[in-house]
């Protein structure tokens, strides 16, 4: 049972989406599913040229959840992370 | 059951000799004409050749009609229950129904049986089932392979340890603490003023892992946290280090087996711990006082978790705290202080009252600052080994207080800025005041606890600002 004034909604909201990119470091995560590296080199091409800082991350498995030591790494190198999902 | 059947009802069950007895003068009833609606909780053909009966699998209508015994029965007018009898007692019996010979065959008196809804363990699978429906508090759905203690943390529930995760058995396990209704509003609690239910404070008693007997004192303590005069708000969000200090006295320190002695300022005892804890919870969770939301302290103290202890009444010189400011000695209260600390004071050679309190005075200089006065509040917690010197001199607590008063006594000439080569002190307009007290009047509290070996006292520091401009010490009656 919910111990707070409940002036919040149960679901846990998501972190308020950034306006821009400019000036921002952008972790580009890739989860090793197929194509993905290639998906995120491009990515990172058309955002280095765009002025933003990348930088690159590979999970050893999609199967897994990603060690501990790469989200704490990404957590302080980078501002938000983008990975490739799906095949 | 909100509207119940007219007549009679009666609730029984089959594996209960009584029940079987009365058999027969179920009919009898039934043949004179009453109307009679019957329950059976364990057997639908029971009693035999009776149509009416209602079987009652899920004991959902005894638990409502708070069946405690086998039979029972009870007579309807209106839809509302106007008597009640359990067991079988033939006049009376006769009586409530008007049948000046119903049962005449049959003995006089018979004890029912147990129902089957109070059995051990069902009240509560029961309360959880049926019980709810009263409850207000959002329910969170956790999903089955989330682990509830993590999700708590997560939710943003906790103080950093782990908390009991407060299931709907347990909520209405600990209402039964009180007799207060669960909607009742007890306090509005800062900083968000939130208006807190009876509810939400058992639902943080439960993550704070209370005893339903301790939720009184629990409540209480939200009440008195939540007086104006106590100045939450402010304490909370002070970048200073103080919390509420709870002090609990009277008859329910033993009741719920509160620590006063051996460690009584630490850790170990379970009603110390989880009350102060509650409190903090309360705070935190329907307040929304988080640290670096609205509580700002710089530094915090380790009495932000939890601060709860007992005075050792039993075994002081003295009145207690609470009789000091005139409650009854059966009554029992809690008392909230917004402190912090502790400041140790030590002294193993000291044999006259007279030297005690000089080292006692010498020690209280360096609340908040030795050239700061007349700001913090503190609160003396003195030992048993301690008190035994006052105790034997024949000093009584207002004795000890009237010679701390004179021996904290400074000129401003050594309290003022630049003094000592301390930019820290008074403004200068206090330089020719000859005598500046430490405290003001009524600053200085002395509460008796600790273990009876020790010859160490204890200084529970206030917060810098006292008294009616920012924290009072307050204190509430603990009522069930």
């Amino acid at each position: 049972m919910d111990p707070t004034a409940e002036l919040a909604p149960v679901e846990r909201e998501r972190l308020p989406r950034p306006d821009s990119l400019v000036g921002k470091t952008v972790g580009l995560l890739d989860i090793s599913k197929a194509r993905g590296e290639v998906f995120l080199a491009r990515l990172g091409e058309l955002m280095t040229a765009d002025g933003i800082s990348v930088r690159h991350y590979k999970k050893p498995t999609f199967a897994r959840v990603a060690p501990l030591e790469l989200l704490q790494q990404m957590s302080v190198e980078v501002d938000l992370v983008v990975e490739a999902l799906a095949d | 059951m909100e509207q119940l059947p007219e007549g009679f009802l009666l609730i029984v069950k089959k594996a209960c000799p009584t029940c079987e007895l009365i058999e027969p003068i179920i009919h009898e009833m039934s043949a004179a004409g009453l109307q009679m609606t019957i329950y059976s909780q364990d057997d639908p053909a029971f009693p035999a050749e009776f149509e009416a009966v209602l079987y009652d699998e899920s004991l959902e209508i005894s638990y409502d009609l708070d069946i405690e015994t086998v039979p029972t029965l009870i007579k309807v007018l209106e839809g509302s229950e106007v008597a009640r009898l359990v067991g079988w007692h033939r006049e009376e019996w006769q009586a409530m129904t008007g049948i000046s010979v119903l049962g005449s065959g049959l003995p006089e008196y018979r004890p029912g049986c147990g129902a089957l809804n109070v059995d051990p363990g069902m009240q509560r699978e029961l309360a959880a089932r049926f019980g709810i429906s009263g409850l207000a508090a959002r329910r969170v759905e956790v999903a089955e392979i989330s682990d509830e203690m993590e999700t708590c943390f997560e939710k943003g529930w906790t103080d950093g340890l782990p908390v009991v995760p407060p299931t709907p058995e347990r909520v209405l396990a600990m209402l039964k603490g009180t007799n207060r209704s669960p909607d009742e509003v007890v306090a509005v609690v800062a900083p968000n003023k939130v208006p807190c239910s009876v509810e939400k404070v058992a639902i943080n008693a439960v993550l704070a892992g209370c005893k339903p007997e301790y939720l009184p004192v629990v409540l209480a303590a939200v009440e008195a946290a939540c007086l104006d005069e106590f100045c939450m708000q402010g304490l909370l969000a002070t970048t200073y280090f103080s919390a509420p200090v709870v002090i609990v006295n009277g008859p329910i320190r033993q009741a719920i087996r509160m620590n006063s002695g051996i460690n009584a300022l630490g850790q170990g005892n379970r009603a110390n711990a989880t009350i102060g804890r509650a409190l903090q919870l309360v705070i935190r969770n329907v307040g929304g006082g988080e640290p670096g939301g609205v509580d700002r302290s710089t530094l915090g103290s380790p009495g932000k978790y939890t601060f709860c202890f007992a005075e050792d009444e039993e075994g002081s010189p003295w009145e207690s705290f609470a009789e000091q400011n005139g409650y009854a000695p059966e009554s029992s209260t809690v008392t909230l202080f917004p402190g912090h600390g502790i400041h140790e004071i030590f002294d193993q050679l000291s044999r006259t009252p007279e030297s005690l309190a000089r080292t006692i005075a010498s020690c209280l200089l360096s609340v908040a600052h030795p050239k700061i006065c007349m700001a913090s509040d503190a609160v003396l917690v003195i030992s048993p080994e301690h008190a035994a010197v006052f105790r034997e001199a024949g000093w009584t607590k207002q004795k000890l207080l009237a010679e701390l008063h004179n021996l904290l006594q400074r000129p401003g000439s050594e309290l003022v800025r630049g003094v000592d080569g301390i930019a820290e002190g008074l403004p200068e307009a206090f330089a020719d005041n000859p005598a500046i007290p430490k405290f003001k009047e009524n600053g200085l509290m002395i509460i008796h606890a600790g273990g009876k070996a020790g010859k160490f006292s204890a200084i529970i520091s206030g917060w810098i600002a006292s008294g009616s401009m920012g924290s009072q010490i307050v204190t509430r009656e603990i009522n069930q």
